[in-house]
């Protein structure tokens, strides 16, 4: 090979290496966008209200006092709609994703199905608070309630569940299928003894990821009343409501009047006393660790699924 | 509520049913609801929470934020017991309230005052006169309107930079009502916003800035803004907004009494009347303590009788006035 050939060919080399590193760079600067962002709130609210997180903003009701007021009927709230939407939406979005991925004929009509719901992911929430405001609230008559709240944000994340329960399906080797209809399985079989468990780990990052956005959710839930000074708990099951003075029923507290978190925090926002700014920071941050918190988890089971996978 | 109460028990009979145990279960006694005006909502935000503190949970009251018209809206269809107003009740939800068989009592609670506030560094506009700022805000002024010294040939060459009430708030309904004429007439090009804070910040920033909202953001922004003195012609005392001036009457025509309406049939659940009895008794410590000029204390005394006769209709007929004493509304005869 001629020495000038030779050098063309190092500059080639070098150029491209070069690119190499430029897109190495700009690719951390747009991770670190993100990040840098998030963090720069975090610290910017956790500034703003580190002071007022003390135990007693967890165990007080709202106030018109700053310094007295909790987020007591607030996380409450948020606790118990997260638990129907988790009732609701998992056993109807795996079920879904199940039939769809093992179950449903591949025609137009499972096409549709599947455009459908990955397009509804991608729907502005308030759209979901109005259907709910009219499908819940007035003709269920479920009134401003819990229940009402939590079926909304189930029907959000309900996408969310389908398209991580059939990712994590369809990561399941088909050879594990084609194993146990050998042995004489029926399909129920296989997807109970064997889909299910082996896809534990995907449903569960699902579902908690799900859960993250719905708690943090405010229009849909501003839509069906929410927006509200709450400062009584709804009733515990099989105790003596100071209200009525009598023994509520196991599921009264579905149809208390609720508040949660994100909307506790926007109506501090625009109060005039600068101390209750200090609260609504002091939310944000309880909102953004509850958050960060349930992805660790998801994390955390994915992790802990995976290792116990022995195929 | 029925309905609710009836769902209520058909679920815990089927979870009965499952668990093999009957269910005992209690339905939505105890409960008043409120929901309206966001400016009502720190006054009866307060009485509620003291009210329930008084009976120890013995009832529940929910207060809700949607708005003076959304308000009106639940109300007349019978969906809550009390709506909180920053005005008074229009002739379409009057119409409305009729269509549904809803009466109500019509009850004035606070006062609220609008601030026009200028930069602290301003040394110019410490008092305006109506006319001039009904010149800044007029539609006509649009486009036209844009230096300070086309309010007055005195003022100095420096552009007028203006902030307001966005179109959705009682806050600017009443403005344009009392400063324009008319409510809702305003030009459009200025900083609108709902958030009264905002408005605290576009002012405090810059020297040129002029802007207007709820006194009780005034008085909580100490030394980042100045009010205004208000003049209501070029003859009358320029007279700035306080408890005191607002409570007296003097401070016209920028404060406006803020109201209750509770339904009629609601009126007569104990609870209900409990509510609304201790709100007139405690609403004038209450609205001072949450930056709200309290009443003068014979309107307090007066709609609480008028309550107690359980007085219902509105004094005003569907319209909105400027500069009535709340004497003078409480002792109208009522209209429906």
């Amino acid at each position: 090979m001629q020495a000038q050939e030779i050098q063309t060919l190092r500059a080639l080399i070098a150029r491209h290496k070069r690119y190499d590193i430029l897109f190495g760079v700009i690719g951390l600067l747009a991770t670190l966008v993100g990040v840098i962002t998030l963090l720069a709130l975090f610290i910017d609210l956790l500034m703003d209200g580190y002071a007022r997180v003390t135990p007693e903003f967890f165990t007080n009701f709202p106030s018109r006092r700053a310094e007295q007021s909790g987020i007591l009927s607030a996380w409450v709230g948020s606790a118990l709609v997260m638990l129907v939407t988790v009732f609701a939406a998992v056993p109807m979005g795996v079920a879904a994703a199940i039939y769809l991925e093992e179950y449903a004929p591949r025609n137009w009509v499972t096409d549709l199905i599947e455009i459908n719901v990955t397009n509804l992911a991608g729907v502005p929430s308030i759209v979901y608070g109005l259907l709910a405001l009219g499908l819940f609230v007035y003709i269920l008559d479920f009134g401003q309630s819990i229940l009402s709240a939590g079926l909304t944000l189930a029907l959000l994340i309900l996408p969310v569940i389908i398209v991580a329960t059939r990712e994590s399906l369809r990561a399941i080797p088909i050879a594990i299928r084609e194993a146990a209809y050998a042995l004489g399985a029926t399909r129920w079989q296989m997807v109970s003894q064997h889909l299910i468990p082996y896809s534990m780990g995907g449903i569960l990052t699902g579902v908690i990821i799900g859960m993250a956005r719905a708690i943090g959710e405010t229009a849909p839930v501003i839509t069906i009343g929410a927006l509200t000074f709450i400062a009584f708990l709804p009733p515990l099951p099989y105790t003596i409501d100071p209200a009525t003075d009598q023994v509520a029923g196991l599921f009264d507290w579905l149809f208390s009047p609720f508040t949660v978190l994100p909307i506790q925090m926007f109506n501090w926002v625009s109060r005039p006393q600068p101390a209750f700014l200090q609260n609504a920071a002091a939310t944000g941050v309880v909102i953004i660790v509850a958050t960060l918190g349930m992805n660790a988890l998801a994390i955390w089971l994915r992790y802990r699924i995976r290792k116990n996978l022995k195929w | 509520m029925f309905k609710q109460k009836i769902l209520s028990q058909k679920i815990s009979a089927i979870a009965g049913l499952l668990a093999g145990a009957v269910l005992a279960h209690a339905a939505h006694a105890g409960l008043v609801k409120v929901d309206g005006s966001s400016t009502v909502y720190p006054v009866t935000e307060a009485v509620a929470e003291e009210f329930q503190k008084a009976v120890k949970g013995k009832t529940k009251v929910t207060v809700g934020i949607s708005g003076t018209g959304g308000g009106f809206k639940k109300f007349c269809r019978g969906e809550t017991d009390i709506s909180n107003a920053s005005r008074p009740i229009l002739k379409q939800e009057m119409e409305a309230c009729k269509n549904n068989g809803i009466q109500y009592i019509e009850l004035p609670v606070a006062f609220d005052a609008l601030t026009v506030i200028i930069n602290p560094k301003n040394n110019w506009a410490n008092e305006l006169t109506v006319a001039e700022l009904k010149k800044m805000y007029e539609p006509a002024a649009q486009g036209k309107i844009t230096n300070w010294n086309q309010i007055r040939p005195t003022f100095p060459n420096a552009p007028l930079k203006l902030a307001g009430a966005g179109a959705d708030s009682g806050t600017f309904d009443y403005f344009t009502e009392a400063i324009v004429g008319k409510a809702k007439s305003s030009r459009g090009d200025y900083l609108a916003t709902e958030d009264d804070n905002v408005t605290v910040q576009f002012v405090e920033r810059d020297v040129n800035a002029i802007g207007y909202l709820g006194l009780a953001y005034y008085v909580e922004n100490p030394g980042k803004l100045k009010a205004v003195a208000i003049k209501m012609d070029d003859k009358s005392p320029a007279v700035l907004p306080s408890l005191e001036t607002v409570n007296k009457g003097t401070y016209q025509p920028l404060s406006r009494p803020i109201f209750i309406y509770v339904n009629r049939k609601s009126a007569d659940n104990p609870e209900v009347a409990a509510f609304v009895e201790f709100y007139l008794k405690n609403g004038a410590k209450l609205s001072k303590e949450v930056g709200y000029v309290d009443l003068p204390a014979k309107a307090y005394t007066l709609a609480l009788e008028n309550f107690k006769k359980r007085k219902i209709g509105t004094a005003f007929g569907g319209e909105a006035e400027v500069g009535v004493s709340v004497e003078e509304l409480l002792a109208r005869e009522a209209k429906h």
